[in-house]
């Protein structure tokens, strides 16, 4: 069974606590319409689990078959920069059908961050090698597509709607924590 | 039922076509690690995947010198569509007349389905089986398993290296 070599980090994009019992990482494309349909499962999963769990995303663009995911993997990371990742990540998510330089120009500007420089920070690939470590972090950890989740270190390969990742999240809870809430 | 080439075999030898008019053979690339990604099918979801995946992955295969080939029992005008529609940088080699020969020599052929497994092999500079791995068909391995084994290829043959300089030296 496949297991995250690259451990969550402060450099991490993190919702929740480090320390939080279940931890599910997701290596996840921009363009992937997987992961667009994953999205508001996730944020369901989040508020299903409220402080029993962090999230953490981490960039695995396909681009050869996306040729927008680098881009917004980029443009995610600009607005890192930021600190205003998670709102961008929602909004390219939630606008997945005109990804592409207009519309992340766009979003950036709804952040009130400055849509030249974004073009500028995307013309240098500024971001470029936070994206790639990323990526190869995750082709080491044996991430086989996108979305590909990691369970408190262990790659899950089921499906993936609300009451699969609910289950497996809940199955990989430290058991004596559960005794003690009982 | 065959069983999978172990690590230590020699890796059979084949020339098959990778585009309708040209041919390749496993002993032209001696001297350099060789990937070889046996997948059961052109354009089913899963293997799409895989060699997306792998196609992504080539700057990495690269940096450990290593040939990566996918093979199916596809035709090559079957192949030369797939490698374009999913824009393929590696070549594809088919399996195709007689049909899934070098799976069956490899110990990976289904009989009973008429493709072969998907399973990966990963053969050092010398033409021997350095590591191999038979998946489930419908779980696409990724690429952890092979990048594993050539940076073994590459320890052992940095103290392989090693072993031989200090026995020149004495």
């Amino acid at each position: 069974m496949a297991k995250l070599k690259v451990p969550v980090a402060a450099s991490d994009h993190i919702l929740g606590q480090p320390d939080a019992p279940a931890t599910l990482v997701e290596y996840g494309d921009y363009q992937c319409p997987h992961c667009g349909h994953a999205h508001p499962i996730v944020k369901a999963v989040r508020k299903h689990f409220g402080e029993r769990m962090a999230f953490v995303f981490r960039h695995f663009p396909l681009t050869q078959i996306h040729p927008e995911a680098e881009n917004a993997a980029e443009a995610a990371e600009f607005a890192s920069a930021h600190q205003r990742f998670w709102e961008m990540h929602d909004a390219i998510f939630e606008n997945q059908e005109r990804l592409g330089l207009p519309l992340l120009s766009e979003l950036a500007a709804e952040l009130q961050l400055s849509p030249e420089d974004l073009v500028e920070a995307l013309r240098t690939q500024k971001y470029a090698p936070v994206v790639r470590e990323q990526f190869l972090g995750g082709v080491r950890s044996g991430v086989n597509g996108t979305p590909t989740f990691f369970i408190n270190g262990q790659r899950f390969d089921g499906p993936a709607e609300f009451n699969d990742l609910v289950e497996a999240v809940e199955a990989a809870m430290p058991k004596a924590r559960g005794e003690r809430a009982g | 039922m065959s069983k999978i080439l172990a690590p230590g075999t020699a890796a059979p030898d084949f020339t098959l076509p990778v585009t309708p008019d040209q041919r390749l053979s496993l002993r032209a690339l001696r001297g350099q690690p060789v990937v070889l990604a046996f997948y059961p099918a052109d354009w089913s979801p899963v293997c799409g995947d895989q060699m997306s995946l792998y196609n992504e992955i080539l700057p990495e295969f690269q940096k450990y010198k290593a040939e990566v080939l996918g093979v199916s029992v596809d035709g090559v005008w079957c192949h030369a569509a797939f490698a374009k529609d999913h824009n393929l940088h590696f070549p594809l080699l088919a399996d195709f007349e007689p049909k899934g020969q070098v799976a069956r020599a490899y110990g990976i052929y289904r009989e009973q389905d008429g493709i072969c497994e998907r399973a990966l092999f990963v053969i050092d500079e010398n033409g021997t089986i350095a590591w191999s791995y038979c998946y489930p068909i419908a779980v696409n391995p990724g690429a952890d398993g092979i990048l594993e084994a050539l940076q073994d290829l590459t320890e052992k043959r940095k103290s392989h290296g090693q072993v031989e300089s200090a026995g020149r030296g004495k």
